[in-house]
């Protein structure tokens, strides 16, 4: 019976294997008709590592670990290594292509010569199926007929043509039934893009009764890297991710590319750029500063004030006061934006009640900044209330007793016996309350998506946008377009930033020394 | 005397008590109240509406441009599968850590440990070109999919959790495993016949965990989902707000109470449990 239990085992873990790998080489065959060799290479060895880990006894314990690895590595550490590339190029908008996907868009590129040939035209459809052929005139010298993605010289004899009615004009070629006026118009957009190649020209629709001759205007010389355009005589160079002519004038579209360290010293010399980044560096501390000391304060606060078991209805008070700290905090955040609407919102009608003028809590930078510290009190102090009561619950009470024989004051006994104690055992939990909220990206942006909008700044940056809501602005606030080599350049900062706290963090508490005894 | 001046005290505490407690009910009880007033704007509320009714609920489970249940259902499920795989997934890793001894145990915890410092959505960029690329060649994996997003979150799954159940599961003494070698069961069954069931606690907080956590994200999934049909509720409302918040207010405040209901439940179901976690993790510094 166990036996048939392990061959079941084996027998289910032998078909996913083969699943998987089957799986890899129809992938494979994929990656490698699309040219992706580098893609091609990681899988097979990905393959390679999986069947040996689950088919090799020595590999055992790996066989457990393998799947959560397998996604962190592909969605975590992957990232990261990519977004240190990317902060080293231009990726963005107008630099979306790869250099070879440019040079394939400009060299279908064309132009009309000024000796080039119209051809008056009749097209014709299959009915119900988006299949087109042209018939284009060429005055008494016959036809030339499109059909099929060919073009081909034919006589007016040729058999496919026919003509019902005998007015000149064919209405018929093979199934494919001519076009009104009307309906050509209808199918302008697919005509369009009908192009054939006629000696050393291209066949193009130019006008909705004129077919003519174009030439392809970029030629791509690859001895030398260099773009020819054929009309004007011009040959481009590549300069900083697109084609450059000699006066400077560049092609469009760019394309990526390295640009080295530009984008890190973009951030901190280009003025129109630094002085917006430099304002966002130093709210993103401020911020991260001020919030962990206003929910501490409070949080401390209303612990001491429950900590006390005489208190009557602690642990209503208790389960009352961490509400706030169950709620989603998008929602939340949400909530406080309507609350806070300058116009409408609640807060502003009480406050015209008492007298007070509307406050312009969206529109100031000020204000703004001042609501969302509000909101994070709101949203944190309970964190910090549960902490604080766990820690207090941890100072002996002998302590107190021993003060007050001495005569101290309830406030004497809090600076010098509470706090000192409570923030050695909190320290480290305020340093990760402090990292995290440095990238507390939810508050920020759904507050005031980082508004209130600072005139004249060339990249997006509000008035209380911190590194990690700029961040995203960058990349995909529409509008200005993404520019994506700058954004990661931004992430790989708070990379840093966030490394050396964490490091301080350690540091402080010794918490890795205590992990490797504990391991 | 001393009676008297003790009294005074306890009420001024329950004072301030209460002072805080209604700066924390403040914006809930506006929701509540926006909530049921079918009234449905900002201008002239009150705390008590004058006619409470559920008209702005009725309203939510009708509207096509705004589909409420389909976020809802959205986020739900996403939270849940996610929640189930990197459940599954963090056990699987931690029982290794906890029970064989093998090269490379504590480079791995380690690496684990210095790994998920960093949170995922740094990488956000990486992590859309990464998506872009893959819709070229695996459009159901692609952009504005669902298991584009659960495959990322799922990224973010092992980390701090098997730091969390391998501490649980070293507290199970392994003389039950050995137990049932002898009785002849294999290293996996012993795992999960034995040790697995023992577990339940911490696999039932982890879950709860991750999907709240699940839940509540909202900035990758922002950047991967793009149609309304497929937003979660969190893009989904955000987006709702800046659309046409000041006159649907009541309908925003019905949809952001029935979206945090399923949370608010499961919090205060393993609330105990979240705190005595924060706590020893606290004292023991």
């Amino acid at each position: 019976m166990r036996l048939w239990k392990d061959n079941m085992f084996h027998l289910a873990k032998i078909i996913i294997l083969s699943i998987l790998d089957a799986l890899a080489v129809w992938s494979a065959t994929i990656l490698f008709t699309e040219h992706k060799f580098i893609f091609l290479i990681i899988l097979i060895f990905i393959t390679i590592i999986i069947n040996y880990i689950y088919l090799s006894k020595k590999a055992y314990p790996l066989r457990y670990i393998l799947p959560g690895t397998f996604f962190m590595i592909l969605l975590v550490v992957y990232p990261i290594i990519y977004t240190v590339y990317v902060s080293f190029t231009n990726y963005g908008t107008g630099n979306i292509l790869t250099k070879d996907q440019v040079i394939e868009q400009l060299e279908n590129k064309y132009y009309l010569p000024e000796n080039t040939q119209d051809f008056s035209f009749n097209a014709y459809k299959i009915p119900d199926q988006n299949k087109y052929a042209v018939l284009l005139d060429k005055d008494d010298n016959g036809y030339l007929l499109g059909i099929d993605q060919q073009i081909e010289e034919i006589t007016d004899n040729d058999p496919r043509l026919t003509d019902k009615n005998n007015d000149g004009t064919f209405d018929q070629i093979n199934d494919y039934q001519i076009l009104s006026r009307a309906n050509l118009i209808k199918s302008l957009s697919q005509l369009q893009n009908i192009e054939y190649q006629y000696k050393d020209n291209i066949l193009k629709m130019k006008s909705i009764s004129l077919f003519s001759l174009y030439r392809q205007q970029y030629k791509y010389i690859s001895a030398e890297d260099k773009i020819h355009d054929i009309k004007n005589d011009i040959f481009y160079t590549p300069a900083d991710g697109s084609f450059a002519s000699p006066s400077g004038e560049k092609l469009l579209p760019g394309y990526r590319s390295f640009l080295g360290w530009k984008n890190y010293i973009k951030l901190f010399t280009d003025d129109r750029v630094s002085t917006p980044f430099l304002r966002v560096f130093i709210w993103t501390f401020e911020w991260a500063i001020i919030s962990v000391l206003s929910t501490f304060a409070l949080g401390l606060f209303m612990a001491i004030l429950l900590n006390d078991n005489e208190l009557r209805f602690r642990k209503f008070y208790r389960i009352i006061l961490i509400l706030p700290y169950a709620l989603p905090a998008f929602i939340s955040v949400l909530i406080w934006r309507g609350l806070l609407n300058t116009e409408v919102g609640v807060v502003n009608q009480i406050l015209q009640t008492l007298s007070i003028d509307k406050i312009p809590w969206l529109q100031s930078v000020f204000w703004s900044r001042f609501a969302l510290i509000i909101i994070n009190l709101w949203l944190g102090f309970p964190y910090m209330m549960l902490i604080s009561l766990g820690a207090l619950q941890s100072i002996s009470g002998d302590l107190y007793e021993a003060a007050a024989i001495d005569g101290a004051t309830p406030f004497q006994r809090f600076r010098y016996i509470t706090l000192p104690l409570i923030l050695v055992s909190l320290g480290p939990l305020l340093i990760s309350s402090f990292a995290f909220n440095f990238n507390n990206f939810n508050v920020i942006y759904l507050f005031n998506e980082g508004g209130p909008p600072i005139v004249g700044a060339q990249t997006p940056a509000g008035g209380t946008d911190i590194l990690i809501s700029y961040t995203y602005r960058l990349s995909f606030e529409s509008g200005r377009g993404s520019d994506f080599g700058l954004a990661s350049a931004v992430s790989i900062l708070i990379f840093m930033i966030t490394a050396v706290i964490t490091w301080f963090n350690f540091k402080y508490t010794g918490a890795l020394e205590e992990v490797k005894e504990n391991v | 005397m001393y009676r008297t001046r003790d009294t005074k005290t306890k009420i001024f505490k329950h004072l301030v008590i209460w002072i805080v407690i209604a700066f924390a009910l403040f914006p809930l009880l506006w929701t509540l109240s926006a909530a049921l007033n079918p009234a449905n704007t900002l201008i002239n509320q009150k705390l008590i509406p004058d006619k409470a009714s559920f008209d702005n609920i009725k309203y939510l489970f009708n509207n096509d441009q705004h589909p409420f249940p389909i976020w809802i259902w959205n986020s739900v499920k996403i939270s849940l599968i996610t929640a189930v795989i990197a459940v599954s997934m963090t056990a699987l890793a931690a029982y290794p850590f906890s029970r064989f001894r093998f090269k490379g145990r504590r480079k791995g915890l380690f690496i684990i440990l210095l790994i998920q410092i960093f949170p995922q959505m740094l990488a956000m960029v990486a992590i859309y070109l990464l998506f872009l690329n893959i819709q070229e060649v695996l459009p159901a994996f692609g952009l504005n999919t669902h298991p584009a997003i659960i495959t990322i979150y799922l990224g973010g799954a092992i980390g701090v959790n098997t730091w969390l159940m391998k501490g649980y599961l070293d507290t199970i003494p392994s003389s039950l495993e050995e137990a049932a070698y002898i009785d002849g069961a294999s290293k996996f069954q012993a795992f999960y016949k034995i040790i697995l069931p023992l577990a339940r606690p911490i696999l039932a907080v982890l879950f709860v965990l991750q999907f709240i956590a699940t839940y509540s994200e909202y900035i990758l999934a922002s950047i991967i989902l793009n149609s309304n049909q497929k937003f979660t509720l969190a893009v989904g409302l955000h987006l709702f707000i800046s659309d046409m918040y000041a006159n649907r207010w009541g309908v925003f405040s019905a949809a952001a109470l029935i979206g945090a209901l399923p949370i608010i439940i499961l919090f205060m179901m393993v609330q105990k449990y979240i705190v005595h976690g924060l706590i020893s993790g606290a004292v023991k510094g």
